[in-house]
């Protein structure tokens, strides 16, 4: 079969299995879109802005575990779209981004849209390649989906030129059923001696935790590691990508750890003897001070990643491998052990987190007569049932989600964990909501984050893509406003805007339900009147609480121990716990 | 502590800015950094001089490899190992000085390859500590210029960093 570069291109997406590509045409891309136009094999999701692209493909990968596709044109396209692919390599998700470019006679001569994209796209890819035969295109395209979905996944953007899809020149198409790279050849399966020794410290424990991260998710180990963590009948934090890696209402759960981990957690991993931190990355967020990190603790770490291993903090059973494997052996020799966890002290060490867990460290006030953000993602979780795809955009309203929305199974919470992308959630819905079209998605979002990407309104429309934005509208870019409050005497410099839209108008004006909601009481039913129009995108607007503040709260600098608490509701102060 | 990073890359364009940028982007520091093709002419062969903890090592030889481009690394410094630097000296000579300059050359075993009324130029291999030494035996003002390639290296014994 003869086709042209531009055919090809489409040709490698249908034979890799793709069904959503999300772009934007332009110049450099015309063959490319051409070529789209011929078939329906492989739809289109034509976004607002670039960013959106990246970010709603990447979701879609999130919730899929498949990997997402970017198509976007040279120079602005591309430069756009970087956020969006930093965002996914931070997060380790697999993507696939096809960049058009300035013909390949013209590079290099400041042509018109014509921008480095490997050059500026290095940092945060996975992997890039610049097509310069399109005799190589189908074989790029097969070692661009190799690289990115196998090992630590990640972006992997292919820069096609424009004469590399010119419709008059056609090559023989091939696409490879397998690809091998002599430089490339991930670990998959981890050290026997190293997960021997693993389990015998994880046996002979007196105060074990388990730590988990994205990896888990990415790695399809939730059910090993629930099996593991069930079968020892350890405590288990998760980390914020890990969510869902572990179900959030079982009772071995003491919560999310980190800056704004629970109490139980926090001192949990503080006192802990021995850890065994799976397909987590010992993230500045999770340890606070690096040099107070667990300084009790032997810590074994199962990663795919060798890099991640021993970065920030030095372990001492250092496992590389795929975490699904590792953990399917380690069961096996737990199983086959004659150690036994020791029951005495596994039960003092529960009545210590017992201790702990009686602080209640995530209550808040629920008799205020404002809106409490805590209260509107509370209600969220009843009203879906535990069960919706819940994308964030960063802040507070992130930690919000993450602390009071219990998730029970992988790949359910999406939000920008590494990066912090603002701007992420409303495209991250439509993403999912394109992956599954009958689960409910929300994004819970702040009036300062959806308007980075509020121009996403509009695709849903098209695409008949209908989610529930949750914007927890504190007229404040809260996260900032608390930091502001606790380490800069409240002096709130640019974290609040004058002027906020009426969202309940744009909603209306992109075709879509508003609802603004500044009662308590009514929050139960706007969520539950939003939820029941099913075909329609809805835009709830919830007017919250100015001053309310994340808690608990490790301040930049300070370990596990040392939490900021909420002690009276309402009323923020230091509380000595430790 | 110094280390001599031994990589086999390959040579595709934009490998070496994979390897610099990485450096940059992690603040890690490079001395010196050379790089050609090996006798099979998709890889090149790079040798990068850098220092810093064994932690920081580590991190950078793991980094390296996560590289897509790089095919396999070795330190040098970790056994034993041959390393040798190429120098090209320009220096200045007069009636007077033509002799001690022909003699110092001799002594570390150099070689005058271009010769001017007023300049020879000096070619010299070694290590790079012999090469500080020549060029520290010369009085300030006498050396008109300077080309050094950075080390290479490569590892004694039969073992050899290939395919």
């Amino acid at each position: 079969m003869e086709l042209s570069g531009g055919h090809i291109l489409v040709q490698c997406l249908k034979d890799e299995g793709v069904e959503f590509v999300f772009g934007y045409p332009g110049g450099s891309v015309l063959h490319i879109y051409d070529a789209i136009f011929h078939q329906d094999e492989v739809k289109h999701i034509l976004v607002r802005h670039e960013q959106a692209a990246a970010h709603a493909a990447d979701a879609y990968a999130r919730a899929t575990g498949k990997p997402g596709v970017v198509l976007v044109t040279s120079g602005p396209g591309a430069t756009n779209a970087v956020t969006g692919i930093a965002t996914a390599y931070m997060d380790s998700i697999p993507m696939v981004i096809i960049s058009g470019q300035v013909p390949s006679p013209v590079i290099g001569s400041d042509a018109f849209q014509e921008v480095d994209t490997v050059g500026i796209t290095r940092p945060c890819v996975k992997h890039n390649f610049l097509v310069k035969d399109v005799n190589d295109l189908a074989e790029t395209m097969k070692k661009a989906f190799y690289v990115a979905t196998t090992g630590r996944p990640g972006p992997v953007l292919v820069d096609v030129p424009k004469d590399m899809t010119d419709p008059n020149i056609k090559v023989p198409y091939k696409y490879p059923k397998k690809i091998s790279m002599r430089s490339y050849n991930p670990v998959v399966s981890g050290h026997k001696g190293q997960i021997k020794r693993a389990v015998d410290m994880l046996l002979t424990a007196q105060r074990p935790m388990i730590y988990s991260g994205g990896g888990v998710i990415l790695g399809e180990a939730h059910k090993e590691l629930t099996e593991l963590t069930q079968l020892l009948g350890y405590p288990i934090t998760n980390t914020l990508m890990g969510l869902g890696g572990y179900p959030a209402t079982d009772k071995q759960f003491v919560g999310m750890l980190g800056m704004h981990g629970t109490y139980e957690a926090n001192m949990a991993m503080h006192e802990s003897d021995v850890i065994l931190a799976v397909g987590a990355r010992f993230d500045d967020r999770v340890t606070g001070k690096l040099a107070e990190f667990c300084p009790y603790a032997k810590i074994i770490h199962i990663d795919v990643d060798p890099a991640s291993i021993s970065k920030t903090v030095k372990v001492d059973v250092p496992i590389v491998g795929e975490v699904k494997p590792v953990l399917e052996q380690m069961i096996e020799l737990i199983k086959d052990s004659k150690t036994k966890p020791s029951k005495s002290a596994l039960e003092s060490w529960w009545q210590l987190i017992g201790s702990w867990r009686d602080v209640h460290c995530l209550d808040y006030d629920r008799t205020s007569s404002v809106i409490k953000p805590q209260y509107v993602v509370e209600q969220l979780y009843q009203v879906t049932g535990g069960e919706a795809f819940v994308t964030s955009d960063v802040g507070q309203h992130q930690m919000y989600a993450a602390q009071y929305y219990h998730f029970d199974k992988p790949r359910r919470w999406i939000n920008s964990g590494g990066l912090g992308t603002m701007g992420f959630g409303l495209p991250a819905a439509i993403g999912v909501k394109l992956a599954f079209p009958e689960a409910n998605v929300a994004c819970i979002t702040g009036e300062a984050s959806i308007q980075m990407c509020i121009q996403e309104l509009s695709t849903a429309l098209q695409y008949n893509a209908p989610v529930k934005i949750i914007n927890l509208n504190n007229r404040y870019m809260g996260m900032v406003r608390q930091w502001q409050e606790f380490s800069y005497q409240s002096r709130y410099s640019q974290s609040y805007m004058d002027t906020i839209p009426d969202f309940v108008k744009l909603a209306e004006a992109y075709g879509h339900v508003g609802m603004l909601i500044e009662k308590p009481e009514d929050v139960r039913g706007a969520l539950e009147e939003a939820f029941a129009l099913k075909d329609r995108t809805v835009f709830l607007d919830f007017i919250t609480d100015r001053t309310e503040n994340v808690y608990p709260m490790i301040e930049a600098g300070k370990g596990h121990h040392d939490m900021k608490l909420r002690v009276a509701p309402g009323t923020p102060v230091d509380r000595e716990l430790s | 502590m110094r280390h001599i990073i031994s990589i086999l890359i390959e040579n595709e364009s934009g490998a070496l800015s994979r390897v610099a940028g990485l450096f940059s982007a992690r603040g890690y520091n490079i001395e010196s950094l050379t790089v050609a093709p090996t006798e099979d002419s998709s890889l090149s062969r790079m040798t990068l001089v850098t220092s810093g903890s064994d932690e920081i090592i580590e991190q950078i030889t793991k980094q390296l490899n996560k590289l897509i481009d790089v095919v396999k690394l070795i330190d040098l410094a970790e056994s034993a190992h041959i390393e040798r630097e190429l120098m090209l000296v320009k220096i200045k000579t007069s009636h007077d000085t033509r002799e001690e300059v022909k003699r110092m050359v001799d002594i570390f075993r150099g070689k005058i390859i271009d010769v001017t009324a007023n300049s020879y130029v000096v070619e010299m291999t070694g290590q790079s500590s012999k090469l500080d030494a020549f060029i520290h035996g010369f009085e300030e003002g006498s050396i008109i210029e300077v080309v050094r390639s950075g080390p290479t290296g490569i590892s004694r014994g039969e073992k050899g960093l290939h395919l």
